[in-house]
């Protein structure tokens, strides 16, 4: 078992705008980077599942160049809208750490 | 292949977060053709553009700007900035054109300055909306003439044009409202006839100042963009670029780590390469620019949606935590009763529970809502549309209901709640919303920015 929380460099959130979230993991080097990828967890629809969003809503993008795999989908609400618990967005990545990689 | 280069210093993240005077000299010893820094960021939310005030104080704003100044002046280079005071509205730009103004006053400096402004008229919107230039952007509905009645400001994000123009009419000192942060950078690389792609990526890097550096902060980075690729320096010798620090900031606040859009055309970073040449200095190449075939400008707007009050208060009754849904609902009901009979319908306010230690960060996404705290902090607020005093009187009844509420089982009959503070109420002022998010199709890129001369003395 190897959880993201263990095995990732970074995992974080932020806004892309003011309307929507984006979410990136990335990993230290090509050899792991390849590795995950090629287990295919993550992918549109587990950030469909955590972030309770339409699969269609994921724009998911592994970014070989940088070891990294980007998620953007549509925030709850919009950025200091009535509601809104995350301004800068940057507090939305903790379902992600526990997810497991089976590399 | 020419052997042109251009060398752009970056002193922080925004103007007003600070550097240190150590990396401001660094980065000036190496020469470089232009000093800057941006201005501002649309992610503090929307109160800023619609208050006309910036989020970082005045008072480090000026220092940052005083420093900057005299760097450039001395060694007769451009200093620009893009996005001034935070939002870069006309109050935000005037804010800092008159520190610029004073600064020069008090400590002897004199030069021309541009200011490019990016406010924009709502009649000339309304003219654009008529002609079918306007588009929305990120799912939003079409842009209407009701929302841009209601709008308190609209801002355009202008791309490198119009700061080409101000450069190459002799501007030193180039201070502009809202602009795509890269723009500056971009702009002073283009005139000096280097390839788009190289100098935008440039921008991308140089708009967070040592962001892309680890350890990361705010502090100052040191750019040389050539023909064909860039290479990215931080100024400060404790902190380094690596291939993975730069490759990390390029995932940064964008919906696609490959694909950037800017105004005027796309930014491809799909085939990009980060090489370390030092230990500290990282190239970056392999980026290629696709042009758009319409000109297109960002516009941002707000309009006021309220006017806020807030309590802080906690518990650690493990009773009330364990019903806190219904007791919740309870207040609720109880407000929406006594705040009634005021003339403050339910209709006229919104009345949210922030319930830290439970669901306070991820709302309804949170997983873990079920799991028992043995503490919880909320904060209790109230946005009326009818007025700050409507607010703090809705905010009154909540707070005394959240504090005196019954409940099935309560033990702890004087109060449920603990205030850290007296006054318990916060009136917050007024509260904006985002209204216009769109794009704007533009004949020539500089049609939305007017820019005005003057010489500062």
């Amino acid at each position: 078992m190897t959880l993201i929380r263990d095995a990732a460099r970074v995992c974080k959130s932020k806004n892309a705008g003011p309307f929507e979230l984006t979410i990136d993991v990335v990993f230290d080097d090509a050899a792991v980077f390849q590795k995950v990828k090629a287990t295919g967890v993550l992918c549109p629809a587990l950030f469909a599942r955590l972030y309770n969003v339409p699969e269609e809503h994921v724009l998911f993008t592994p970014y070989d160049a940088a070891f990294a795999f980007k998620a953007t989908f549509p925030r709850l609400v919009p950025a200091g809208e009535f509601g809104d618990t995350d301004v800068y967005g940057c507090q939305q990545h903790a379902p992600l750490l526990d997810v497991d990689l089976p590399i | 292949m020419s052997t042109k280069e251009i060398r752009l210093l970056s002193v922080s993240a925004i103007l007003g977060y600070g550097f240190s005077e150590a990396s401001l000299k660094a980065g000036m010893a190496r020469k470089p053709d232009m000093i800057g820094v941006d201005g501002g960021s649309v992610d503090p939310g929307p109160h800023y553009l619609g208050a006309g005030i910036p989020f970082c104080s005045p008072i480090a704003i000026k220092r940052d700007l005083r420093l900057m100044l005299h760097a450039a002046i001395e060694a007769g280079i451009p200093m620009v900035i893009g996005t001034c005071g935070g939002a870069g509205g006309n109050p935000h730009l005037d804010l800092v054109a008159g520190m610029a103004r004073d600064i020069a006053r008090e400590d002897g400096l004199s030069f021309k300055m541009a200011l490019i402004r990016a406010e924009q008229d709502k009649a000339e919107i309304k003219r654009r909306i008529a002609a079918g230039g306007i588009h929305p952007l990120a799912h939003q509905p079409e842009l209407t003439d009701a929302v841009v009645d209601r709008a308190t400001r609209i801002v355009g994000m202008m791309g490198p044009e119009p700061f080409i123009e101000a450069l190459d009419n002799g501007a030193q000192v180039v201070l502009a409202g809202r602009s795509s942060d890269p723009a500056p950078w971009a702009a002073m690389c283009i005139r000096a006839q280097l390839p788009p792609a190289p100098a935008w990526y440039a921008g991308k890097m140089l708009e967070c100042g040592a962001t892309p550096s680890i350890p990361k902060g705010h502090d100052s980075l040191f750019v040389t963009v050539r023909e064909d690729h860039m290479e990215c320096e931080p100024c400060n010798p404790a902190r380094r670029c690596t291939p993975l620090s730069i490759a990390n900031h390029s995932l940064h606040e964008n919906s696609s780590p490959i694909h950037h859009i800017e105004p005027g055309g796309m930014l491809d970073t799909s085939d990009c390469r980060f090489d370390a040449v030092s230990d500290r200095a990282v190239r970056i190449s392999g980026m290629k620019w696709n042009p758009a075939s319409q000109y297109t400008v960002k516009l941002e707007g707000v309009e006021l949606a309220g006017y806020r009050a807030i309590c802080v208060a906690g518990t650690r009754d493990p009773l009330l935590i364990g019903r806190l849904d219904n007791f919740l609902e309870s207040v609720r009901a109880e407000v929406a009763t006594k705040a009634a009979a005021f003339g403050a319908t339910p209709d006229t306010y919104r009345l949210g529970f922030r319930v830290y230690g439970r669901d306070g960060v991820m709302a309804e996404r949170e997983p873990k809502r079920d799991a028992e705290p043995h503490e919880v902090g909320f904060v209790i607020e109230v946005v009326s549309q009818q007025s700050r005093e409507m607010a703090a009187a809705v905010l009154g009844v909540a707070r005394a209901n959240m504090l005196h509420t019954d409940f099935p089982g309560r033990l702890c009959r004087e109060g449920n709640m603990a205030f850290p503070f007296s006054p318990s109420d916060i009136d917050v002022g007024p509260v904006y919303r985002f209204s216009v998010f769109h794009v704007a199709d533009l004949a020539d890129p500089r049609e939305l920015f007017p820019i005005e001369y003057e010489m500062v003395r």
